[in-house]
């Protein structure tokens, strides 16, 4: 079938609209979650202080960096949903959009990736405390 | 001379009963994404990557930031965007996907229940939070 000009079935368009959808929902329960850890400042500091520390162990620390990058993708992929509803040429130029966001992605998570996982390669490979 | 078809005497008529409400909602993510783009981001940035990161973070931490009204506005602002934003996108996905009414109806009202909840318990954190509970 040729292309009617859809920005939603199949190719960049859609898997955009996918990532997006997953990334908002994972962000979503997280929101929730967070809340709820944050509201332990109010019950107990010590409790509040058990829970932070947890997240400062490795495997919670991988986890943020999934966060940030899901994050990260929604808020970019945002401003190109924005451009095409906007932007009279914004359908036009989705698709390279897409790439662009995804190339600033990149540029941000690499040295993100690197100042969030400093300590943790710290701490499993020794010279960190 | 036939009848005219009443789709053709009044096409694309405001549907009677319904509301602009939809049209709203689409600008409130709009509207609130760019918002939220600077504030997520920026908390991101400073919880997780400046100055140490997230192992820096404890109750002490906590109370040095809501001690300024600047602190505690950016995060009533992200609190209360972030959760209608995030809220209305789950709508949405619970009408794209549910198709029978009924669990429609419950997943939203659980949905709807959990949003209102979350925002007063962090509403009601950030202004009575008090540095000295122990």
């Amino acid at each position: 079938m040729a292309s009617s000009g859809t920005l939603y079935r199949g190719r960049e368009g859609m898997w955009s609209w996918v990532a997006h959808r997953i990334t908002g929902v994972a962000v979503f329960f997280f929101l929730f979650v967070h809340v709820l850890d944050t509201a332990l400042v109010r019950v107990s500091p010590n409790d509040y202080n058990n829970v932070i520390a947890t997240y400062k162990t490795p495997i919670v620390n991988f986890m943020e960096v999934g966060l940030v990058g899901a994050v990260l993708y929604h808020a970019l992929n945002g401003v190109r949903l924005i451009l095409v509803d906007f932007w009279g040429k914004g359908p036009k130029y989705q698709r390279i959009m897409l790439w662009g966001i995804l190339i600033v992605w990149l540029v941000v998570m690499v040295p993100g990736i690197y100042f969030m996982t400093k300590h943790t390669f710290e701490v499993m490979f020794g010279s960190g405390s | 001379m036939s009848k005219t078809p009443p789709a053709l005497i009044a096409p694309r008529s405001a549907r009677s009963g319904r509301t602009n409400y939809e049209l709203y909602s689409w600008l409130f993510m709009r509207i609130s994404g760019i918002v939220l783009i600077f504030l997520v981001l920026g908390h991101l940035f400073i919880m997780n990557i400046l100055d140490g990161g997230v192992q820096r973070i404890n109750l002490g931490f906590v109370a040095g930031r809501w001690a300024s009204p600047f602190w505690q506005v950016w995060d009533l602002l992200q609190l209360w965007l972030a959760m209608l934003h995030g809220g209305n996108g789950l709508r949405t996905i619970v009408n794209d996907y549910a198709e029978n009414d009924k669990t429609r109806f419950w997943l939203k009202s659980i949905l709807y229940v959990s949003v209102v909840f979350i925002i007063l318990l962090g509403t009601l954190v950030i202004f009575t939070f008090d540095p000295n509970i122990s």
